[in-house]
């Protein structure tokens, strides 16, 4: 229970924490101001989250390690986050397609986990919903302006979600821990979530006269630490401080 | 609802209003709805806080200016940060939506209200310099998480609307 426990945690944790720091590292980077400062406001968002969930991991593993040491000193095998979340920010189209195709899943799954059996888990999925919302509503608003744009910013879009599409699918394959932890009512069942997704994506994609894409071949992974190259770079500039100077505290 | 009453000794209650907002330094975090108990045991006081947003980066510093603030008062404050229930804008107090208001935030509207403004472009939101209800949204993400960026179309000045959050 307690092992299976503490990988569910980090599951949903871990998912949070990449895509923030894909969001954070647009700091200073953003098309425009307002953008840029959307960006890392949902990047701050979710590391608020993140940091929920591994203050709550800590005390479940009860081993002397922080909520810092989870997030920062695991090996890239260790982390269970999708592939979808850890995709490079190709262009902006890239950006607000990955936002958009995470956010999506991201607010069905939170609905699921606010009725969870485990109280704290349903207090954090209960504070983040609101949040997510909002997360939800500025990647849709963008895929439906550039989707139904001009033909460059139509095209761009479509490249993005036919690119990223391959990764959707993994949102939905349970591990061993979220099997476990749906019998014990912890969890969510998250394959019953696809018909949901799919139905939510597609309105918003044909709302934005964006295709929604016919291939049925998926890539998977992410959440048994298997990743793309992406994630090692990630990790390398995410960890960079801690491995530089072990056990540097603010 | 009986759930999101507060529970907080009246004696702790003028030492709590002295400790303000970092990010709005206006709004004491009594008037900001954050200070869900506070209960006194001999000369420890424990108090529990619950933050706005989950990332807010304010609750470290409120954490500390709170002990600071028992500290001088002669007791020693335990701040323990609870999530359930989760905070809603309903909690600012009146005093504090004048402050904010007083401020230049416009202070957060009701739910729907909110949907019309930030997902239709209604013109709802009121000036906070002039008192114009002619203003638009200029990005649903603002300052910080709390708020969103807005322009008011007659004076020209920008200012933060703090977002509805139920």
């Amino acid at each position: 229970m307690k092992d299976n426990l503490y990988s569910y945690i980090l599951g949903i944790a871990d998912n949070s924490l990449i895509l923030g720091q894909r969001m954070g590292a647009l700091t200073g980077h953003g098309p425009s101001l307002e953008i840029d400062i959307a960006c890392t406001n949902i990047s701050l968002d979710l590391f608020g989250q993140v940091r929920s969930y591994y203050q709550y991991a800590a005390k479940i593993a009860a081993d002397g390690r922080t909520e810092d040491d989870i997030a920062m000193l695991r090996q890239e095998r260790e982390y269970l986050n999708v592939l979808l979340v850890e995709q490079p920010d190709t262009d902006f189209a890239y950006t607000m397609a990955r936002q958009f195709l995470f956010d999506v899943y991201h607010f069905l799954f939170l609905t699921e986990l606010q009725k969870s059996t485990d109280l704290t888990l349903a207090a954090i999925a209960k504070k983040s919903i609101k949040e997510v919302s909002y997360h939800k509503r500025f990647s849709s608003d963008w895929i439906k302006r550039m989707g139904d744009g001009t033909p460059e910013s139509h095209q761009r879009m479509q490249t993005a979600i036919n690119d990223l599409w391959t990764y959707t699918d993994e949102l939905f394959h349970q591990t061993e821990a979220d099997k476990a932890m749906v019998v014990e009512g912890v969890g969510v069942d998250v394959s019953k979530l696809k018909e949901a997704y799919y139905n939510q994506i597609s309105e918003t994609l044909e709302t934005a006269t964006l295709q929604v894409p016919e291939s049925k071949y998926f890539q998977k992974g992410g959440k048994q630490g298997i990743h793309t190259e992406h994630m090692g770079y990630i990790l390398a500039e995410l960890q960079y401080m801690q491995r530089a100077y072990p056990n540097m505290e603010w | 609802m009986a759930a999101t009453k507060q529970r907080i000794h009246p004696t702790l209650i003028p030492i709590l209003e002295s400790v303000s907002d970092p990010e709005i330094p206006v709004l004491s975090i009594m008037d900001m709805g954050v200070v869900r108990s506070a209960c006194l045991e001999d000369d420890l006081v424990k108090i529990e806080i619950t933050p706005t947003y989950s990332g807010c980066p304010a609750m470290d510093v409120i954490g500390d200016d709170i002990k600071a603030a028992f500290k001088k008062a002669g007791y020693t404050a335990h701040v323990d940060l609870i999530l359930a229930p989760a905070w809603t804008t309903d909690w600012i107090t009146p005093r504090g939506r004048k402050a904010l208001e007083d401020y230049g935030i416009a202070a957060p509207l009701n739910e729907e209200a909110d949907k019309d403004v930030l997902l239709h472009g209604k013109r709802l939101v009121t000036c906070p310099q002039c008192g114009s209800k002619n203003t638009k949204m200029v990005s649903q993400f603002g300052s910080t998480a709390c708020k969103a960026q807005f322009q008011c179309d007659d004076c020209q000045e920008p200012f933060d609307y703090f977002k509805c959050l139920k």
